[in-house]
């Protein structure tokens, strides 16, 4: 990990930012220790009130290991797969690397687009009934990466929404553009961002009656954090929405193949979103390839700009040209993924894991807390009212060396809660909801209001 | 701006970087949307006129920057043109000398590293989920020790990256839209393509054929590639690729030292490319950091892709010293590192477990004697061309020979060549308006295809 030497914990964020950064330029100024360039910094880079949020809680996690050597820390916090892959897919990858050793099986630049089979298998398997071509499908590393590249494709003059609380890479990625505006310390938003506020009082569904008009709205659904699975009711007025106000809507599906009841899997099961929505997902989640690196994004040929111009065109574009493909290792792996044998066998693991979030939500419900979210994904999101969430999140971490992620590093709307992320092995699940327990039962935590 | 040049029909050769599907507009659609169309050949339409006029449109304004782009990326329109030949000519034996694509066989001891690291991944004690977005651990030292040894870079200035690209499209991210750059003129399009894209740049010119507020400097014969600095106009960033590609010429140590100077009197940073770096046939620096003081002024971005055949794996790096700061004081590779953990999360870790392998001494080897193999087609492309009277440059230290064409535009000759003899290469003017006139000719290619060209090279212009 990246040591920020100039500073230790960031409890308090905003503030103690400001003071690094002072601390840098007094540091390097009065050591002479380097001559500076005249070039200025990026200013929307100095927006940014931290560190993006999961580095943060790596660095927590870290410090935590150096105070406690001996701790049996157990991460839920980053959404990190712990699973093995199953053969099946792994083995695939390994073939594709040997034949890259060979005339037949040597391959060199791909379609920046990726693999045509795997764009091919990619339509058929997420994308058949709602007739979305191959041709409209293009493969990625990652979602993470798409969604920055999809901000560049964007530009600085666009106006977005998030749901609040969301995945900060929207919010990130946004500031870093030069959307977001200035940070508003008082309500904890950038000032040119809409937060459509989601929490149990609206069934984690944004009131879109109440929501101004952007031109994106990143909405993620199954949700991560909260765990949300957005109806088809729910999606068909947010499809409305965007036809009204001619914004286009970023749909984040990575967790679709956790939904356990009849929600929507795609934006575009819903009549009227193939001219108004963008949908990226990923193999991390769906298959273990958090470090194997491959994703989708999907853009069809009926979006267009309001000048009339495909926004297709442009993606392909910024494909071409800021990125070269997705690796093509990675690619046969996502080919196997999704043959019959190879989906059946990533269905288990996300079976596993599922069940772990079954065995989390029950433990916090069993405390008689308000819990959310573990059934249509991996993310349980738990409510400790009249709580401040980076609080609770030390107060865990110190008590029972688990490491969660606070609530508000998703935004403002995350404040009295904390995630808690579901991929772990079984026994550490299971002894992660032991140490909860005991930490959360009556008289234990100021957290628990019951 | 050409819509087609966006677009090709598609051709399924995983081998070279082509295409989109069918999605192709006519010329009858222009008054229906808001840009003006060049003379495209393909005609397919997808809808008819009056379809279009009642699309659904959403009021989401196209992004300005990347309305400024001219034409779709130059490889994807060269690999564009192979497939409409190939079209017109099915049993023609194309040979590639185009695009920069690896075509050998990457060494065994590599692959079998990304072999063993993929049936790790199925094992309790082998899966890794996400990596450290930087790069692994021991990828990262490997790297500052093999290539920055005695620099005193450390592996903690080091990104692993999917490749310089990549890199050079995050480095405009951190960079923004506020700051000005210059470019060798020729170079490789992601630099222009990408200030492009970020909002660094004005309007195209095409009157002289450049985007202005970026400054070109000048790299012809007669300076013998490197720019007169003393008529460079100051800029934030300095792209420099040495060995160059489009051109084949490598910047000696006094040429770097000079560029290093010029950085410093003006408080610029120089994003030094090194992708060809182990190409270098003559003693020239490979790293920049081996100048004095370039740690206070330069980025170095570097690739695995011409090395180890690793163009469709995915593996690179970026070294940001620490030294390295904005005028307010401020650490570069901070914001590159936050860049780095927001708009990235790391390279393949199958793909950095292979890169770790390049880097064993038998990988190292092993590598050699490939890039010495692509260095033999060169030395046979350079005394193909020698042979017939041209000026020939390059291909000394940088596989990529730049074949003067005087007084011909190279697009014409492009397309001469790939009529005449089937064989593709790239047109100089796709580099920058100093390349008109020149053809870059790659030297990738199995030997008997570089054998076979070379013949029909003789042929036409004996």
């Amino acid at each position: 990990m990246y040591k920020l030497s100039a500073c230790s914990s960031m409890a308090c964020g905003i503030s103690l930012q400001t003071m690094v950064l002072n601390s840098w330029k007094v540091r390097n100024y009065k050591q002479g220790s380097g001559r500076c360039t005249n070039v200025p910094r990026n200013v929307n880079l100095e927006k940014l009130q931290n560190n993006y949020l999961f580095p943060e809680i790596s660095k927590r996690e870290l410090q935590h290991l150096e105070k406690y050597p001996n701790a049996k820390v157990i991460s839920l916090g980053i959404g990190d797969t712990t699973e093995p892959i199953p053969e099946k897919i792994s083995l695939s990858m390994a073939n594709y690397a040997h034949a890259l050793s060979t005339a037949e099986g040597y391959r060199g630049y791909g379609a920046e687009q990726g693999n045509q089979a795997l764009r091919k298998a990619i339509a058929e398997t997420f994308y058949k009934d709602v007739a979305i071509k191959d041709t409209e499908v293009f493969v990625s590393d990652g979602s993470q990466c798409d969604i920055s590249r999809l901000q560049l494709l964007l530009g600085s003059k666009v106006t977005i929404s998030v749901q609040d609380p969301s995945f900060p890479a929207y919010i990130d990625s946004s500031v870093i553009i030069g959307q977001a505006g200035d940070f508003q310390d008082k309500t904890g938003k950038y000032q040119n961002i809409e937060y459509m506020q989601l929490g149990p009082q609206n069934n984690f569904f944004p009131d879109l009656r109440i929501t101004p008009r952007t031109d994106i709205i990143f909405f993620c659904s199954p949700n991560n954090p909260t765990g949300h699975a957005a109806t088809r009711k729910q999606l068909q007025q947010l499809v409305d929405f965007a036809r009204d106000n001619g914004s286009i809507i970023v749909f984040d599906s990575a967790y679709s193949t956790y939904i356990s009841d009849d929600s929507p899997k795609s934006i575009f099961e819903i009549p009227g979103a193939k001219e108004v929505a963008i949908e990226i997902s990923s193999f991390s989640k769906f298959a273990g390839f958090t470090g194997v690196r491959l994703g989708w994004t999907v853009v069809p040929e009926e979006l267009l700009f309001s000048g009339g111009f495909p926004v297709i065109h442009d993606f392909n574009r910024i494909v071409c040209t800021c990125f070269n493909g997705a690796s093509n290792i990675a690619q046969a792996g996502g080919l196997a993924c999704l043959s019959p044998e190879g989906f059946q066998a990533i269905r288990a693991v996300i079976d596993y894991y599922k069940e772990n979030a079954k065995i989390l939500v029950d433990t916090f419900a069993s405390l008689g807390l308000e819990v959310y979210g573990g059934v249509n994904a991996p993310y349980v999101w738990v409510h400790f009212p009249g709580s401040k969430s980076w609080n609770v999140f030390t107060e865990i971490l110190e008590k029972t060396h688990i490491i969660t992620v606070p609530g508000s590093g998703f935004g403002p709307g995350g404040t009295e809660y904390i995630r808690i992320s579901a991929f772990g092995q079984r026994e550490l699940v299971i002894e992660a909801s032991w140490r909860l327990e005991k930490l959360l039962s009556k008289g234990k935590s100021p957290f628990l209001t019951v | 701006m050409s819509l087609m040049n966006n677009l090709s029909t598609s051709t399924i050769s995983s081998s070279s970087s082509a295409f989109l599907a069918p999605i192709s507009f006519d010329s009858s659609r222009t008054q229906s949307v808001a840009f003006p169309l060049k003379n495209i050949n393909v005609v397919k339409c997808i809808t008819n006129p009056q379809e279009q006029q009642t699309a659904y449109k959403t009021k989401v304004s196209r992004n300005a920057n990347i309305a400024k782009l001219q034409a779709g990326y130059l490889f994807p329109e060269v690999a564009r043109r192979r497939a409409v030949h190939l079209l017109k000519y099915p049993n023609a034996q194309v040979i590639s000398l185009g695009i920069g694509d690896t075509t050998e066989p990457i060494p065994d001891v590599i692959t079998s590293a990304m072999a063993e690291r993929s049936h790790g991944l199925s094992t309790l004690e082998g899966y890794s989920g996400y990596g450290a977005e930087q790069g692994e651990k021991a990828l990262r030292s490997a790297l500052a020790s093999t290539f920055y040894g005695n620099l005193g870079i450390e592996e903690d200035d080091i990104f692993v990256s999917d490749g310089a690209k990549c890199d050079i499209s995050r480095l405009q991210v951190v960079f923004g839209s506020n700051v000005t750059m210059a470019v060798q003129d020729p170079s490789y399009p992601a630099y222009v393509d990408s200030s492009v894209i970020m909002g660094q740049t004005g309007q195209f010119q095409k009157d002289v054929e450049k985007f202005a507020n970026i400054e070109y400097m000048r790299c012809t014969p007669e300076n013998g590639f490197f720019p007169d600095l003393s008529t460079v106009v100051r800029t934030d960033i300095i792209f420099f690729c040495s060995p160059n590609n489009p051109t084949g010429a490598a910047a000696t140590r006094e040429q770097l030292t000079r560029l290093v100077q010029f950085a410093k009197d003006n408080g610029s940073i120089i994003v030094y490319d090194s992708a060809y770096a182990l190409y270098m046939s003559d003693d020239n620096p490979r790293s920049i950091f081996e100048i004095p003081g370039a740690k206070e002024v330069a980025i170095e971005t570097a690739s695995f892709s011409k090395y180890a055949g690793f163009t469709g794996v995915r593996l690179g790096w970026t070294v940001v010293p620490k030294q390295l700061l904005f005028s307010d004081g401020f650490p570069v590779a901070k914001d590159f590192n936050r860049i780095v953990c927001t708009c990235f999360n790391g390279a393949c870790n199958i793909s950095q477990a292979g890169g770790l392998a390049c880097l064993s001494p038998e990988g190292l080897e092993a590598m050699q004697e490939v890039i010495g193999f692509y260095k033999e087609n060169t030395k046979i492309i350079v005394e193909t061309f020698n042979s017939l009277g041209f000026k020939v440059y390059g291909g000394q230290n940088a596989p990529y020979v730049w074949v003067h064409f005087p007084s011909r535009s190279s697009w014409d000759v492009f397309s001469e060549i790939l009529e005449k003899t089937h064989i593709v290469t790239t047109p100089g003017s796709g580099f920058g308006p100093s390349g008109e006139g020149f053809i870059r000719v790659s030297a990738f290619g199995h030997r008997e295809n570089v054998l076979e060209a070379c013949r029909r090279f003789k042929q036409l212009y004996k």
